[in-house]
């Protein structure tokens, strides 16, 4: 059996890793601190794209074509979004609650 | 650059001044010449009204439902800031509420708002924070604290001799921009103002600021400049914002603008690296960074006088 002293540390190390572990999933984009990351995604057709919420303020994920491709509910605190894009494009999008958060998903 | 500084420095180009005040953001405000609230600390020269001047209290960003460092619970720093209005000298005609009421737009953090602001027994009117229109536009917001014959969610009344226009900047908004009123609403305000005397005392309140406080954060309005032109002819303009959980305060020519605190959590002073979400301060530090302010409409005085009441030392 794992120390539990050990087994915490572990877990601080996992903790610690998250961001990168984050950064580096296919389709996955975090929230945090108010800017979405990577703020470009590459991704290719047919890949669900994820948001997920990390700030302690609710966010929005929504296109920012002149009809919306898609747009989320609000986002609590580690709420996800999830979008298929299944056509090629480069799809701008935005917080509709902090407009000054932007990002973009290029599909190739 | 102090307090003294700023307020009385020869020489010192006006825009210098207002961007050290922009600046300033500790909750400590400033004394500035011409035509602007001279003292706004508690215990310093401010003025309180005691009795028979007409005042009323803005509160603001309630976030009922947050209950996340710094502040668990949000019920109850609300409960207390209707209970320091309750200790005010004199009772206020009624309170303006700028917005952010909820933190979800959920049904039942909407309803318990109402339940505890009713104890406080005070007319009060609202206007919506984003974090209130986050459902149907809003919809739920206006049903329960919306203003009966409104379109748009805009609103004037009369009250105290002077008048009083709330304004709502968080729908709409565009991507990569702040605060929006849209044309509908200007026009609305424009014809609203027309006619009436330039020595009506004007108090308009909405929840983002309605000036540039830090663009980078979202803190401004980004057509206010043309709203403001049709409050350029009056004598006195109050403009009172929440949105950024402190209080910061600038003039331009008759126009006083003045962001609030909130009774839930505070939020950093601009441009700070810990970034504009709640601001997890240590819990002895809450209180004191939590508050309301009184307003009062001072007899012979152009500006109206401002009281920021801390919920805590």
């Amino acid at each position: 059996m794992v120390p539990r002293r050990r087994r915490a540390g572990v877990a601080l190390a996992l903790l610690l890793c998250a961001p990168l572990a984050r950064a580096a999933a296919p389709g996955a984009v975090a929230i945090d601190n108010f800017s979405f990351g990577p703020a470009s995604l590459t991704v290719a057709v047919g890949t669900r794209v994820t948001w997920t919420n990390h700030d302690d303020d609710p966010h929005t994920v929504v296109s920012a074509a002149a009809t919306p491709v898609f747009k989320s509910a609000a986002l609590d605190t580690d709420e996800t979004y999830a979008f298929v894009f299944t056509e090629k494009g480069i799809y701008k999008y935005f917080c509709s609650i902090h407009p000054r958060m932007q990002g973009t998903v290029i599909v190739e | 650059m102090d307090q003294g500084n700023a307020g009385s420095a020869p020489g010192t180009a006006r825009r210098q001044v207002l961007k050290c005040m922009v600046w300033a953001g500790t909750g400590v405000l400033w004394t500035v010449s011409g035509g602007v609230p001279r003292s706004l600390r508690l215990g310093g020269e401010a003025f309180a009204a005691t009795g028979g001047d007409f005042n009323f209290v803005q509160i603001s960003d309630s976030h009922l439902g947050f209950n996340k460092d710094p502040n668990p619970d949000s019920s109850a720093t609300l409960q207390q800031a209707l209970a320091e209005i309750g200790r005010l000298p004199q009772r206020p005609a009624m309170v303006l509420h700028t917005g952010d009421v909820t933190h979800l737009s959920k049904p039942e953090q909407f309803d318990t708002a109402a339940q505890i602001l009713k104890t406080a027994n005070l007319d009060t009117h609202f206007v919506p924070g984003e974090h209130d229109v986050l459902v149907d536009d809003g919809k739920p917001f206006f049903e329960r604290f919306g203003t009966a014959g409104s379109t748009g969610g805009w609103y004037s009344f009369d009250q105290g001799g002077v008048h009083f226009v709330g304004l709502v900047n968080v729908l709409n908004l565009r991507p990569g921009g702040l605060g929006y009123l849209g044309t509908p609403q200007i026009e609305w305000l424009e014809a609203d103002l027309k006619g009436r005397s330039a020595s009506t005392p004007i108090v308009v309140f909405s929840h983002m600021p309605m000036w540039s406080v830090y663009p980078e954060w979202g803190w401004g309005t980004d057509d206010a400049a043309q709203a403001l032109s049709y409050l350029k002819r009056f004598g006195s303009v109050t403009v009172l914002n929440g949105h950024i959980h402190q209080v910061l305060q600038k003039v331009e020519g008759n126009v006083a603008f003045h962001t609030a605190r909130s009774t839930s959590f505070p939020q950093a002073t601009p441009g700070d690296p810990v970034g504009p979400g709640p601001w997890k301060v240590p819990a002895d530090r809450l209180k004191s960074m939590l508050g309301i302010r009184e307003i009062t409409l001072v007899p012979g005085k152009d500006s109206l006088a401002l009281v920021e009441q801390p919920l805590g030392a």
